[in-house]
């Protein structure tokens, strides 16, 4: 057309500062997520330096002579490693759902459980432990659980009439609160003396006692959905504009967006499934990101994901330092959580 | 022919909204639809766009019918813009524009330097590419209506839609806009808008299109179409159709309004 026969000089290196600024911003994140790796590998009670951790890692790999004891292994292996990973991946998942949800739902004050998969998932794993399952069927039905809560909001959503994202959100929050008072319920019924403990602790979220199994349970979904979500992070710009307008530029916005959905559900899931409730990370690190680096989820998936993963472990790292007792992850999040959201909807809006 | 639709139908649920309508819209061609609200101008554009798929009768563009094409292809025969609306995220003048450059794309890739160059061009053609890295939400109203405008044109269609583009902006901005708008049609795209104002078909359409009661009630150049008697069934008031500058422009002008006015000039004179 018209256009493509002009000649153009060049203006594809013109990146705007904006943009390269993200990039730096981003290049940032990783960096401080890295390191914050490796401090947080030495942090702890038992103390394991530097080099002894780096040995142990590579002594993995390529045999080494030992220095460092057995003991020090076993922790670093089974407690201290997983927990970081652990920490990590929660954070990442639970942060790009969130802004993937902020942005099919057009609204920044979405979170990751705006469709149940929260209280869907509380409510599996409170009755799993009623049951007296084992931990890894408490996981496994907490994450059934949030799939079915998301998959049952979407089937009454398509069978309501009216606008099509607002009745998604309605039927969100009934189907979540049905949930909830369903976990209420098993509070009610449970032994005081184990159950209802275990029940309470697993709702405040903490990732005491991550294993490895888990963290191997959890790794393929949290791949593949933010390997989904990074592929599509352009097109969900388009998502943001509304379905007609997206349909009339060349994409099927429904489709897209019901892709999303799911993809940002099973993440929700996957991650609230194995660690308890972990609220506001979802929620306020999209905020912050978009702050840093703009808008355009070409930027904003990425950093969301990096700066959810340091800012999770940060508040891991925390939650086991800072007292003898540890405080539940899910608790320091909600005292980070709550104070900034009150400042984003209290600030003056940039003109 | 950009735009051939014949025997258009449309009806939401039981209420039928469009009743038959037929016209034939030239390549290179600007066409005006004037009616007043609701007598369907935007329920004919989403036909025309493909987004209302369920009607009966033929609609095609460029010689296709969209109910066989799929949504990437649909996109690369006729773009749409809309009235300019605030969005919810605050993007960079230069990926709003990006966002149109897609339908080409293979599936599960981003824009490239190609389509980045593309959306530059666009920009620059409407004669803002100094905005190419503002904020949308920072510039004026009538700058993010000519930036939705270089996002139709980055898309590459031929054809375009426009739904009241004007209704939302200043007397200026409206000026800049319509005839930035007469100038693509110059250049060969054909474009189908609505206008809620006679007055800027006679000065921007090449032809005007008359919705009233969901059919065509007229067809051609607006100097033919556009009557005293026309507009004044249409809106149901009172107007006179005025010549200017030697009948290069016509005004339409509320004939009760001007009596009244004088009536308060005589008043005062006594």
């Amino acid at each position: 057309m018209l256009l493509s026969q002009r000649k153009i000089c060049s203006p594809c290196e013109a990146r705007s500062r904006a943009a390269e600024r993200a990039n730096a911003v981003i290049a940032g994140l990783a960096v401080f997520a890295v390191i914050l790796v490796a401090i947080s590998l030495m942090l702890g009670r038992y103390p394991i330096s530097p080099d002894q951790a780096l040995a142990m890692l590579v002594n993995q790999v390529i045999p080494l002579e030992q220095t460092w004891t057995d003991q020090q292994q076993t922790l670093f292996f089974n407690v201290r490693l997983p927990r970081i990973l652990m920490a990590l991946m929660v954070g990442c998942g639970l942060s790009v759902a969130g802004a993937a949800y902020q942005g099919t739902f057009q609204n920044p004050l979405v979170s990751p459980d705006i469709l149940g998969a929260s209280q869907g998932a509380a409510f599996g794993a409170a009755v799993a432990i009623l049951a007296g399952f084992t931990a890894v069927m408490v996981s496994v039905s907490a994450f059934c659980f949030a799939l079915l809560t998301v998959f049952l909001v979407l089937l009454i959503s398509s069978r309501a009439k009216g606008n099509h994202m607002m009745i998604v959100v309605l039927a969100g929050v009934m189907v979540s609160s049905l949930f909830q008072a369903g976990v209420s319920y098993t509070k009610l019924i449970a032994d005081p003396t184990d159950e209802l403990a275990d029940i309470t602790y697993w709702l405040m979220g903490s990732l005491t006692g991550a294993k490895m199994d888990q963290v191997a349970a959890v790794f393929p979904i949290l791949l593949v959905g933010c390997a989904v979500m990074f592929v599509l992070r352009w097109r969900i710009n388009i998502l943001t504009i509304g379905d007609d307008e997206a349909s009339t530029m060349g994409v099927d916005a429904r489709r897209l967006r019901i892709i999303v959905i799911v993809v940002a559900t099973f993440l929700t899931a996957a991650c609230v499934s194995v660690t308890g409730m972990i609220g506001w990370v979802g929620l306020v690190i999209p905020h912050l990101c978009r702050m840093l680096v703009g808008a355009d989820h070409r930027k904003l998936i990425p950093a969301s994901m990096l700066m959810g993963a340091g800012f999770l472990l940060l508040v891991d790292d925390i939650s086991r330092l800072a007292t003898t007792a540890e405080i539940p992850i899910g608790i320091l999040t909600a005292f980070v959580g709550a104070p900034f959201f009150l400042y984003l909807i209290t600030r003056k809006k940039r003109v | 022919m950009s735009i051939s639709v014949k025997n258009l139908t449309f009806a939401y649920g039981l209420h039928e909204v469009l009743h038959d309508l037929t016209f034939d819209i030239p390549d290179g061609t600007l066409v005006n639809v004037l009616g007043p609200n609701g007598v369907g101008k935007s329920t004919l554009f989403r036909c025309i766009l493909g987004l209302n798929r369920d009607h009966q009768g033929e609609v095609l563009v460029n010689g296709k019918d969209l109910k066989r094409l799929s949504i990437r292809e649909r996109a690369k025969e006729v773009s749409y813009i809309p009235q300019s609306h605030a969005p919810v995220y605050d993007y960079e003048v230069l990926d709003v524009v990006l966002m149109a450059t897609g339908s080409d794309l293979k599936p599960l890739t981003n824009p490239g330097c190609e389509q980045r160059k593309r959306a530059y061009a666009a920009l620059k053609h409407i004669g803002i590419q100094e905005f190419a890295h503002r904020p949308y939400m920072q510039i004026s109203g009538g700058e993010q209506q000519l930036v939705l405008i270089a996002r139709a044109l980055a898309q590459n269609a031929r054809t375009i839609v426009m739904d009241e583009p004007t209704s939302a902006l200043d007397y200026g901005n409206t000026v800049r806009v319509l005839s930035c708008v007469r100038q693509l049609a110059r250049e060969g795209l054909s474009i189908i808008q609505s206008t809620h104002n006679p007055d800027h078909a006679f000065l921007y359409a090449d032809k005007t299109l008359v919705l009233r009661d969901g059919r065509v009630d007229a067809y051609g150049a607006p100097a033919d179409v556009i009557t005293s008697e026309l507009i004044s069934g249409l809106y149901s008031v009172d107007v006179e159709v005025n010549s200017l500058y030697g009948d290069k422009v016509r005004v339409c002008v509320p004939v009760h309004e001007v009596e009244q006015i004088q009536e308060g000039n005589r008043k005062e004179g006594n």
